[in-house]
């Protein structure tokens, strides 16, 4: 029994990872190809049948580059800072349910690493507090003016994002009673979906902007800002290790979607799941796909916010009104129950 | 010996060996670094006394808040690489160490004539409620210390603000 269960956390670690290194590799061409379309092109369609062989293309392409170490830089903590930029990327979604208890092979499966774990709210915020590191090392580390500021512009973002993407998960345990994201799911389904929201009025669009800054895209993209900072904190990186970085953005694109539509869009909930359990994983993948699609229409469509505005927006304008959410959240629950 | 002794004497060893390199590199950020590796090490801790909650907390406030605030810091000051080539040690470190010792084996000593120092860890009762209850408990049991802890810190945030405001306008 021990050695089952033990097997069953492996294999489904391995399925998360693959997932989570496949989908990355796949948001690319999906981010290319709807910018593309977008902008009135084609995007990339000459690497297999519509261009599904471009993201092996690339991957072949950068582990041939060559690496370069800049003169002086802290060799250390260069080399290490992409490897700690991916992993908090890759094990933040192990608390997001994807479906519930099913039967196979005789056995009880939870569908999830650790869906129903008793800090599930928490361990997320931790792991994003986490993800600030690789940045601010990788900047630091190369010896670079622009990579410098890159990595201090990153870690102030991000640390100021943080407060209002904490608050904004406040309200939803307040309502499940629970920091595990199972009780989230399920008490979403058991409140409906309306209601949730009127219980919460500001949250999924505060989690959606502050997730957005969290992960460095546009219109929050400041850290690598082309036209003031060359290429931000990554200026110096070159081949895989380059690859790492921008494995690191996409892979935390497919991570704050999963965890926006656990928290706020039903999660694995979808119609008939109740009796067909298998059709929760898929409900989650299309919630996902749609989040991202937000996500590639948002850097389309609005041009890069200042950096003071930016900061100011953060601090006078997202967290008051996350603060306001979780007290008009309050107050419908001591009145309403 | 068990796993979980075996797990905490690794802990341990790395807190020690961790906050031991916190003081002796001569590159600050090197040091936050290691900093951060003992914060991690009370943090595996916290889990093997069954303290989930704890650990997490560790690694947002301690990892996530305060180290990066250090390295935020470190990274603003000159001469990061420490090549001013001095002794590290104050000229009367063997007080510090004597006193050290000193404190070490009274803490021992008093710990080990505690009845509870040979109990086995106890089985928590409600293992799924753990932190509903640490939250209710907060608001009626240990009410007071709660908030004057919440006072002080307000006291801290207000200082913080008066000393950086900018008294030229």
């Amino acid at each position: 029994m021990q050695l089952g269960l033990f097997l069953q956390w492996i294999i489904k670690s391995g399925i998360l990872l693959a997932i989570m290194t496949g989908g990355f590799a796949y948001v690319t061409l999906y981010e290319r190809k709807v910018l593309a379309r977008i902008q009135v092109r084609i995007g990339p369609n000459r690497a297999g049948p519509l261009g599904i062989l471009q993201p092996i293309a690339d991957g072949i392409k950068l582990i041939f580059k060559e690496e370069l170490i800049p003169a002086r830089a802290d060799k250390f903590i260069f080399i290490l800072a992409p490897i700690i930029t991916v992993f908090p990327a890759l094990v933040i979604t192990a608390v997001v349910p994807w479906g519930e208890t099913m039967t196979l092979f005789g056995q009880q499966v939870p569908l999830g690493i650790a869906p129903d774990l008793n800090v599930g709210a928490l361990y997320v915020m931790a792991i994003a507090s986490i993800s600030v590191y690789g940045i601010t090392l990788a900047g630091w580390s190369s010896n670079n003016k622009y990579a410098t500021l890159g990595g201090l512009r990153a870690s102030a973002q991000m640390i100021s994002y943080e407060l209002a993407l904490g608050l904004s998960f406040v309200p939803s345990i307040m309502l499940a009673k629970s920091m595990s994201l199972m009780d989230h799911v399920q008490m979403q389904a058991q409140m409906g979906m309306l209601k949730w929201w009127l219980y919460q009025p500001l949250g999924p669009a505060i989690f959606l902007i502050a997730s957005i800054a969290e992960v460095n895209r546009a219109p929050f993209d400041m850290p690598e800002a082309e036209q003031e900072l060359t290429a931000g904190y990554h200026t110096e990186y070159s081949g895989m290790k380059f690859a790492l970085f921008f494995m690191a953005e996409y892979i935390k694109m497919i991570a704050v979607s999963m965890i926006a539509a656990t928290l706020f869009f039903g999660g694995y909930l979808g119609p008939f799941v109740d009796r067909l359990p298998w059709l929760g994983p898929i409900y989650l993948f299309g919630k996902v796909i749609i989040l991202l699609f937000g996500m590639i229409w948002l850097r389309a469509t609005l041009p890069r916010i200042r950096y003071d505005r930016l900061m100011s927006f953060g601090w006078k304008i997202l967290l008051p009104a996350s603060l306001l959410n979780v007290f008009i959240t309050a107050v419908l629950v001591v009145i309403f129950g | 010996m068990g796993a979980m002794q075996i797990l905490f004497l690794l802990a341990a060893a790395a807190v020690l060996g961790a906050a031991i390199l916190v003081v002796t590199s001569r590159n600050l950020v090197h040091a936050a670094l290691w900093l951060i590796v003992a914060l991690f090490g009370v943090a595996v801790v916290y889990v093997l006394l069954n303290a989930g909650f704890f650990a997490i907390v560790q690694v947002v406030i301690y990892i996530g808040a305060i180290a990066i605030l250090f390295i935020f810091a470190v990274m603003l000051t000159r001469q990061i690489g420490g090549k001013d080539g001095g002794s590290q040690n104050h000229s009367t470190w063997w007080v510090a160490a004597l006193l050290s010792l000193l404190l070490m084996v009274g803490i021992v000593w008093i710990l080990s004539t505690w009845q509870g120092f040979a109990t086995e860890l106890p089985a928590l009762a409600n293992e799924k409620e753990l932190i509903s209850e640490l939250g209710k408990s907060l608001v009626s049991t240990y009410l007071l210390p709660f908030e004057l802890a919440s006072v002080l810190l307000v006291a801290a945030l207000i200082g913080a603000i008066y000393v950086s405001w900018e008294k030229s306008r």
